[in-house]
């Protein structure tokens, strides 16, 4: 008994610093309406700087006192980024900003370890809880029993703030109805950076606030942004009250789940949040949110399927790349191979994203899932090549399919951060259950049949499954089901008054996306001779979106140039320098902040510049458009 | 003059939907903005605080040319405006809605307290806690200008305040007006119901399709009913 009362204290110890993360990055939200991907980011800095100041800082008073000057010196970054970045940003759709944000992250990953190094550092303990105490025979760490103490001290903190200050009513108002409050005499910029001040603040006090609890290293940052959406989304983003709870839920079941299941824990987090998206989509203490109004296609140019020649072009360009093993040596051909699988990975979140209006920031998930679903058939049941690939990518089929059934429950940023956090299940699932995935080590020795070893052999077939791909999800966005996903991402209310059943609608292209992800997968598994959690990693998640961005979002088919272009400069970079994160997160935020149309948007735009003499703006990037009168 | 309005010409997205408005507000008087649903109303006054982001033309407000300058700024000079829509903040209490609107005092214009306002409007004293979400239609209207007078404004737009009131609201509204104008504010106030208008007006402009098509005295415009006839529907 006595151990299970110290199973649950340990845990609502864990929840202190979840809390603090996650109320933080509830008020950013509120206001801003930025999820602020880099609050994981500000956690880890936070962690660091404190790690670094308890060194230098002698003492009780030295050890609190770095503590709080490391949140506070995180908070004025925070400060900067919000002036130099998100100012740029707030008017731009919620996936660009979830992308810069995920840049920052990126950069900082690099940042950290330049300065601190790689390896984990391991802090000093905080003075006056050094000790445990005896509870029948078990031991609690004094310090978990104070951050017990802290969360619900900060939770009636943030209160009395928000209830009790003029700036916590003008936040408050701000969350309701930003334009308002300016219409008020309120200068929303001064209010928006502190908010963003305050909430980044939280995040860096909780990462601080983990020394002497555990090691400080560079991946902190992901592991508590995916518990941290997590929280938000059972708890409901906006609710600092749900925030706690969701914190306090989540601890709880890490703590017994790990009793319970303990190769993979995460799926008792994963059961109860599906169960609570299914009874309340908004969260324990989140509100529904009235659906956006948007009006798209006021501006934009009208998708249209391709002329004759420009048929002719497309046939001309896969017909030059089919030259390629003509001229080029095996290492090109390789490269060329991987390419035309970026395609196909691109292609398909670009369906579910751009056609469908659903951004995933998960689809590696699907393209993993293939891949593995390939080293199953391959190794365990020793299936020869050909069955292998055609049945490799129903996993990733599967996985869409239920996945995508609760995925589809929200939309926005909300769909974004449950695909995420189921990706990062997945891949925890791949990496834990070393009995059958392997783990780390992955699965190797997924090699071709003889009839598609050589490396040109290789390369057409990839070429062909590409070309073949993409035909087929460019005929469907113009097919009946492609005009009904349309509809259903310009307004979900108007598709279903019109007789679209749209979650079923989202649904099914979830699962084309996925299913398409898996075939790429599939091939990248036979292209590598191996598969690795890293195959349905985030970064690999983020690849494909950046891929799409580049080529534009708003564009049928730019996620092929998009592939092509980053996949080739991503390859070329990673041979060229170690901090490869560093350019590509700088990469990442340059795309959103100066050329957030992409390649092929640009051309169209230029294009449709010649023709007509005033460019249309980007619905997408326009003002959210105030209703007329 | 208080306000000057030239040339202002605004649009959603791809369409045009104010076309070359002009009018003028002197010192403390109330000119009333007439005309039907959908005639540029609500877009007029939201151009002129900054509210709607593609607008030419120059807006002069106490002299200076505030046509390029953030919404928060034109509001903090003094200029107020009440929406149509109430936009109060539900969750917050009266109180709290109160003080979102507080500015500090002005020395054009006249003060407004809490206890001055709850006077203005007996109804909102007595539910001071009371959250924004839980009062009727007519309370709100009320709370959304006492809410605009917390900052203390010399000029005031007020949107279609009677809308949706019941008549005795609406004459305590009527009330709540002219005690605005005798304590100096400036008010311009677009309305579809001519019969309020006149009861607060000194002038009036009528506006149709994006147009300014009449600008006269109250007098002036019951010299012709043709215009209003063909305006104003009633």
């Amino acid at each position: 008994m006595a151990f299970y009362v110290v199973q649950f204290l340990t845990g609502l110890a864990s929840a202190a610093s979840l809390f603090l993360v996650a109320s933080g990055l509830s008020i950013i939200f509120g206001v801003t309406r930025i999820v602020n991907f880099a609050h994981g980011a500000f956690y880890m800095i936070g962690a660091y700087v404190a790690f670094t100041l308890t060194e230098r800082l002698s003492g009780a008073f030295g050890f609190w006192g770095a503590i709080v000057i490391a949140a506070f010196a995180v908070a004025l970054i925070g400060v900067l980024v919000e002036m130099v970045l998100l100012r740029r940003i707030y008017h731009a759709p919620e996936l660009f900003q979830l992308l810069a944000t995920f840049g920052l992250t990126l950069m900082v990953e690099d940042l950290v370890v330049l300065i601190w190094g790689p390896d984990d550092l391991v802090g000093r303990r905080a003075p006056g809880f050094k000790g445990a105490i005896d509870f029948f025979g078990q031991n609690i760490p004094s310090y978990d029993l104070f951050l017990i103490v802290l969360g619900p001290v900060v939770l009636g903190i943030l209160w009395l703030l928000f209830q009790r200050t003029r700036w916590g009513v003008l936040v408050r108002a701000a969350t309701q109805d930003r334009d308002m409050v300016a219409a008020l005499g309120v200068n929303q910029k001064w209010l928006f950076t502190s908010v963003f001040a305050v909430g980044v603040f939280l995040a860096a006090l909780g990462g601080a606030l983990q020394i002497p609890r555990d090691a400080v290293h560079h991946a902190m940052d992901l592991r508590i942004i995916v518990e941290v959406f997590v929280v938000v989304v059972i708890g409901g983003l906006g609710s600092i009250i749900g925030a706690f709870v969701a914190a306090v839920l989540v601890s709880e079941l890490n703590a017994f789940g790990i009793l319970i299941f303990p190769k993979i824990s995460i799926i008792l987090v994963f059961l109860v949040m599906a169960a609570v998206l299914i009874v309340r989509p908004w969260g324990l203490f989140g509100r529904p949110e009235a659906p956006a109004r948007k009006t798209p296609g006021l501006t934009v140019n009208p998708w249209r399927p391709l002329t004759s020649n420009e048929r002719l072009a497309a046939l001309a360009a896969l017909v030059i790349a089919a030259t390629l093993p003509l001229f080029a040596g095996n290492y090109a051909l390789t490269v060329g191979s991987e390419i035309a699988i970026s395609v196909i990975f691109a292609v398909s979140l670009h369906f579910l994203m751009s056609v469908g209006g659903l951004a995933s920031f998960g689809h590696a998930a699907y393209f993993g899932l293939g891949a593995y679903g390939v080293a199953f058939l391959a190794k365990m049941a020793g299936l020869p090549m050909i069955v292998c690939l055609l049945l490799g990518p129903l996993l990733g089929c599967m996985g869409a399919a239920v996945f995508g059934f609760f995925a589809v429950q929200l939309s926005g940023v909300y769909f974004a951060m449950l695909t995420l956090a189921f990706a990062q299940i997945v891949w925890s699932i791949a990496f834990q259950w070393v009995s059958v995935t392997g783990g780390d080590n992955g699965i190797l020795g997924v090699w071709p049949s003889s009839w598609a070893a050589s490396p040109s052999h290789f390369y057409w077939l990839s070429l062909g499954v590409a070309a073949l791909v993409t035909i087929a999800l460019r005929a469907m966005v113009f097919s009946p089901f492609g005009y009904a996903l349309r509809a259903t991402r310009d307004s979900l209310l108007r598709s279903e008054a019109v007789g679209i059943n749209a979650k079923r609608i989202q649904w099914t292209a979830f699962v084309i996306a996925g299913t398409t992800a898996g075939i790429g997968g599939a091939l990248f598994a036979y292209l590598k001779g191996s598969v690795f959690p890293d195959n349905l990693g985030i970064s690999l998640s983020v690849d494909a979106l950046v891929m799409v961005l580049l080529g534009g979002v708003e564009t049928v088919s730019g996620a092929v140039i998009g592939a092509i272009v980053y996949k080739a400069l991503n390859i070329w970079l990673v041979s060229q320098t170690d901090l490869s994160k560093l350019v590509l997160g700088g990469f990442i935020v340059l795309i959103v902040v100066v050329f957030p149309k992409g390649i092929v948007g640009m051309l169209e735009m230029l294009a449709h510049r010649r023709g007509k003499t005033s460019p249309p703006g980007s619905p997408l990037l326009a003002k959210p458009i105030e209703s007329a009168e | 003059m208080k306000l000057t309005v030239q040339d202002l010409n605004s649009h959603y997205g791809p369409a045009h939907i104010l076309f070359d408005i002009g009018f003028e507000v002197g010192e403390g008087e109330v000119v009333a903005l007439l005309g039907r649903n959908g005639a540029g109303k609500s877009t007029t006054f939201r151009s002129i605080v900054g509210l709607v982001a593609q607008r030419s033309g120059r807006i002069m407000f106490e002299g200076k040319d505030v046509s390029a300058r953030p919404t928060h700024e034109i509001v903090r000079d003094g200029l107020g405006y009440v929406p149509e829509e109430r936009r109060i903040f539900t969750d917050l209490t009266v109180e709290e809605n109160l003080e979102v609107g507080r500015q500090p005092k002005r020395p054009n214009a006249p003060h407004w307290t809490r206890d001055k306002l709850f006077s203005l409007f007996p109804n909102l004293g007595e539910m001071k806690n009371r959250p924004g979400g839980r009062m009727s239609g007519g309370e709100q209207q009320m709370l959304t200008i006492a809410r605009t007078l917390m900052g203390n404004p010399s000029l005031v737009l007020l949107d279609e305040p009677s809308e949706g009131l019941s008549p005795k609201i609406v004459e305590q509204m009527v009330d709540a007006i002219l005690t605005m104008k005798k304590e100096g504010v400036s008010i311009v106030v677009s309305e579809q119901n001519l019969h309020f208008a006149r009861l607060i007006s000194d002038r009036a402009y009528i506006i149709e399709r994006g147009r300014i098509c009449f600008g006269g005295t109250m007098a002036e415009l019951d010299a012709r009913p043709d215009i209003r006839d063909a305006h104003l529907s009633l």
